[in-house]
């Protein structure tokens, strides 16, 4: 797999979780994504923005441009030094959560995307990639 | 240096205020940054102003501290001055210019007054340009604080503007959402919309969300919460403009919206409304294209 654009955006306040979808919008309409697609990985991106800023105090999103020759995707990585996740799968659990949301951000993440990976070197810092790929036209 | 130094400068700022002044007001209209903003008449008055508020300043010996209430008469100045040039859409490096460019005025005069390349006049002459610099960034500062008011200012308009309420007939209401529901634009939301449904009497609520571009998880609950307000003041809520792309989501997301009535367009949601409230919708044949 080869990495051919990345971009990096902080996510300090609300503002920038829509500063985040904006900059994903950009990336999946270059792609050629079909408009649900779209606006899955907008969505996507937006759950886990929040994410960060909400249970890990703020971090960073990368957005990736990536190949793999016969499909291209954009990978999303989102990035917190927050207190991290103890247990993953009561975490990925659909209405489980320990903040005021609804608990569907991370399986709903999943559930829009087509590879989905979670690292969390408890107790500090959560690591959130997602990947979402297009055959090559 | 001694602080009678200091005061003579003061004095003999004063002695010669209208040269400084014509120096000063030349420097600034020489000024490569300077738009046409600010009228030339505006600009001769309020280096005046200041010049008189500064030489009083520094007559009271202060040189060190801009925060001391010697300098409170210049601080309100300046700031006032940034807030309307800010306002009247002068450049940042402009508004900073103002105080940056009477430095090169009262130099010479320093060097007229104690004689050019004695340590005397380069004391203070460093002295001189550090309050300058303070008093210029603390312009600066200013110019931006203004600018930032302005931008709240906005935000706090477009919020309340793009969140009307509308009376679409007899007991039914309707709010087309526009750009990102987040929780500040949601209260407004719900608080205008309640009151709508008392003051109009309405029993039927439409949240129209053709324009909200995203819908995740946080935005389906704000939605959620306000159609189940909306319920407790004993109206009904429908919610409309479900765009298909928005659905697939919906579904992927694992949210379950199965108690609220929704519509894929606006149209539908004017029907449903209609007949909820006993209305009929009869096109006269007559006129049928």
């Amino acid at each position: 797999m080869v990495v051919k654009s990345q971009e990096s955006r902080a996510i300090k306040n609300e503002d920038d979780i829509a500063v985040v979808r904006s900059s994903v919008k950009r990336v999946v309409a270059l792609l050629n994504f079909s408009l649900v697609n779209q606006t899955k990985i907008i969505t996507a991106a937006s759950e886990l923005a929040r994410n960060v800023l909400e249970h890990g105090g703020g971090g960073e999103a990368r957005i990736e441009l990536v190949d793999e020759g016969d499909r291209v995707g954009v990978r999303l990585s989102f990035e917190d030094l927050g207190k991290g996740i103890p247990d993953f799968d009561k975490a990925m659990e659909d209405g489980y959560t320990t903040g005021k949301g609804m608990g569907l951000g991370l399986g709903g993440a999943k559930r829009l995307m087509d590879e989905f990976s979670i690292t969390s070197n408890s107790p500090s810092g959560t690591k959130v990639s997602i990947t979402k790929w297009q055959e090559r036209i | 240096m001694a602080n009678d130094t200091m005061t003579s400068v003061a004095t003999l700022m004063r002695d010669s205020q209208k040269e400084i002044l014509a120096d000063w007001v030349d420097q600034q209209l020489k000024d490569p940054a300077r738009t046409q903003a600010v009228p030339e008449s505006s600009l001769r008055a309020s280096s005046n102003e200041f010049l008189s508020i500064f030489q009083e300043a520094i007559q009271k010996g202060n040189l060190d501290n801009m925060a001391a209430p010697e300098w409170e008469g210049a601080r309100k100045m300046l700031s006032e001055l940034s807030a309307s040039r800010a306002l009247q859409g002068s450049t940042p490096s402009e508004t900073a210019s103002f105080i940056f460019s009477l430095k090169e005025p009262l130099f010479a005069l320093i060097n007229k007054q104690l004689g050019a390349g004695n340590i005397a006049s380069s004391e203070a002459i460093v002295r001189y340009s550090k309050v300058l610099d303070q008093l210029g960034l603390y312009t600066f500062e200013s110019f931006q604080k203004s600018r930032e008011a302005v931008i709240r200012r906005q935000q706090k308009d477009m919020l309340e503007m793009s969140t009307p309420v509308i009376k679409l007939w007899e007991g039914v209401v309707a709010v087309p959402l526009i750009g990102t529901l987040d929780s500040a634009r949601t209260q407004i939301v719900m608080e205008n919309l309640l009151q709508a449904i008392v003051d109009t009497n309405s029993k039927v609520a439409i949240l129209d969300i053709t324009g909200v571009p995203t819908v995740d998880t946080q935005t389906a609950q704000h939605l959620i919460k306000t159609v189940s307000a909306t319920r407790l003041m004993g109206a009904d809520c429908i919610v409309s403009g479900i765009r298909p792309q928005i659905a697939q989501t919906i579904v992927h997301l694992g949210i379950d919206i199965q108690d609220i009535t929704t519509k894929a367009l606006m149209s539908d949601a004017i029907r449903e409304a209609m007949e909820r409230t006993g209305w009929s919708v009869i096109r006269n044949t007559s006129q049928e294209s």
